[in-house]
């Protein structure tokens, strides 16, 4: 078996598009992750416990069970609820809520280290409770969880490939479908690996710097 | 000194407030006219901070009825029957009373002028110039109008002190709370801070509740003095009848301690 650069060239154009798809699930997928994980952090504070304890449940449940069987029961057992959706939705989906399980802790860590002396300067100040956390709490919050969240986006990043089983035609089904047409995978498999390395990399290097910039605040 | 015939600018009648098993408030009343100021000094765990946060609305009570400016606090009328207050009820009650912390609690994120012009301009809706017009010239008043655009992380604990005075009397309360707002800071700054409420003291006819340790300062700043002790008052008087002259044992004990720890009075 011989690397063929010729045949790299020849495929490129397909991967790139995969390349594309991968990028958008996963900005998509962290936006609503980012998103879901602040709803259950925010619903599970309550303290009332017929809302909190349900959130609770559901939360982790999502994150005790496999991304890819959420991924086929998504894409393949809603449908028979009525619900059907697209490929690349239903892994955004997928990726969204069970990412957000977890950026969901990173939010209750961030929030619980804000001062409870913010939380009463905010009541002196007579702030609402949506001012209080919009104004108050989460400028807070925020900038010590950055690194975390953004490790997390990383990770949901190479897990794209799981999108693959819902037939979302992302990077690794593009290459996998190349190979089982020419019968040849060391390129575009290699290929596939390179492609999430350099973009990783890239990641890496970004989540230095947010580190570096966000990681303390006095 | 107000006209003691004045309605009661603050009224709390019968209130008990227990932290589970430990009762922090046992049946505790008095009242408070308005411009007066007020001094509470006893030990730790006597209960003196607890109804200053009681009155800011930071703890509930589980017993009695608290009155500020003759409406109840914690109760509101609908369809004449009395009920637990709801968030906008206490809202409107919170307009009137304005603290000041011991650990300051400025917000770390906002310059000093920000964390001044904040609540006015979200709370009251006031126009960011006015209220940066009239938090410049709070800021004057402590002293500080130079640190506008610090952070206060960049500011000493008697400076962060001041502003936290300037953003609660950026709300213009009738009532302000101060507890212990010098016991955290190093001795060198606390003067400047006590010069500060000396001044509001003097040239303001707020009503003031001053929880202290600081007993020179009560004694010089106060109308009257509440001596409390395991969530009572047990002495209530002119600063001079229970600083000089104390009736109760427990004052002689609790001033005994005190001097002998140091402070002047």
């Amino acid at each position: 078996m011989e690397w063929d650069w010729a045949f790299v060239v020849q495929i490129l154009p397909t991967l790139i598009e995969g390349v594309k798809i991968t990028i958008i699930a996963t900005l998509l997928g962290s936006v609503l992750a980012a998103i879901v994980g602040l709803v259950i952090a925010i619903v599970r504070r309550s303290k009332n416990r017929l809302i909190s304890m349900p959130m609770g449940f559901v939360a982790e449940f999502i994150r005790g069970t496999p991304l890819l069987v959420q991924l086929y029961f998504i894409f393949y057992v809603l449908p028979d609820l009525g619900i059907t959706l697209s490929p690349l939705v239903a892994g955004v989906i997928g990726l969204g809520l069970h990412y957000g399980t977890y950026t969901a802790e990173v939010y209750r860590a961030g929030i619980d280290n804000v001062a409870r002396g913010q939380w009463e300067a905010a009541k002196a100040c007579n702030l609402s409770p949506l001012q209080t956390w919009t104004q108050i709490i989460m400028p807070q919050a925020l900038p010590p969880m950055i690194p975390a969240l953004a490790n997390y986006f990383i990770a949901m990043f190479k897990e794209t490939p799981l999108l693959s089983a819902i037939t979302v035609l992302e990077l690794m089904n593009q290459a996998r479908s190349i190979a089982n047409y020419n019968y040849r995978y060391i390129e575009p498999i290699t290929m596939v690996g390179a492609f999430f390395l350099v973009i990783s990399i890239v990641s890496v290097i970004g989540l230095r710097w947010l580190e570096r910039r966000y990681g303390k605040i006095d | 000194m107000p006209p003691s015939n004045a309605a009661p600018i603050i009224e709390i009648d019968g209130i008990s407030k227990s932290f589970g098993a430990f009762k922090v408030l046992n049946d505790l009343s008095f009242s408070v006219a308005p411009g007066e100021k007020l001094a509470l000094i006893g030990p730790s765990g006597s209960g003196k901070t607890t109804i200053l946060r009681i009155l800011m609305t930071l703890e509930g009570i589980d017993s009695g009825t608290i009155r500020v400016a003759g409406d109840n606090l914690y109760q509101m009328e609908r369809n004449g029957k009395l009920q637990q207050a709801d968030e906008a009820h206490l809202h409107k009650m919170r307009e009137k009373i304005g603290m000041v912390f011991q650990l300051f609690n400025l917000f770390p994120h906002k310059c000093v002028l920000d964390n001044v012009t904040l609540a006015p301009m979200l709370t009251k809706g006031v126009a960011r110039k006015d209220a940066e017009q009239h938090a410049m010239e709070l800021l004057d008043m402590v002293g500080l109008a130079d640190k506008a655009k610090s952070m206060p992380s960049q500011l000493s604990g008697g400076q962060k002190q001041r502003v936290a005075i300037a953003r609660a009397l950026a709300l213009k309360p009738k009532i302000m709370l101060f507890d212990e707002v010098t016991s955290a800071l190093d001795p060198e700054l606390v003067e400047e801070v006590l010069n500060v409420l000396w001044r509001l003291c003097r040239e303001t006819d707020m009503t003031m509740l001053l929880v202290t340790h600081e007993m020179g300062f009560a004694h010089d700043f106060a109308d009257r003095v509440l001596f409390f002790d395991r969530g009572r008052i047990v002495e209530d008087g002119k600063p001079d009848e229970i600083f000089r002259n104390p009736k109760q044992e427990r004052t002689q004990a609790f001033l005994k301690k005190i001097i002998a720890a140091g402070h002047r009075i």
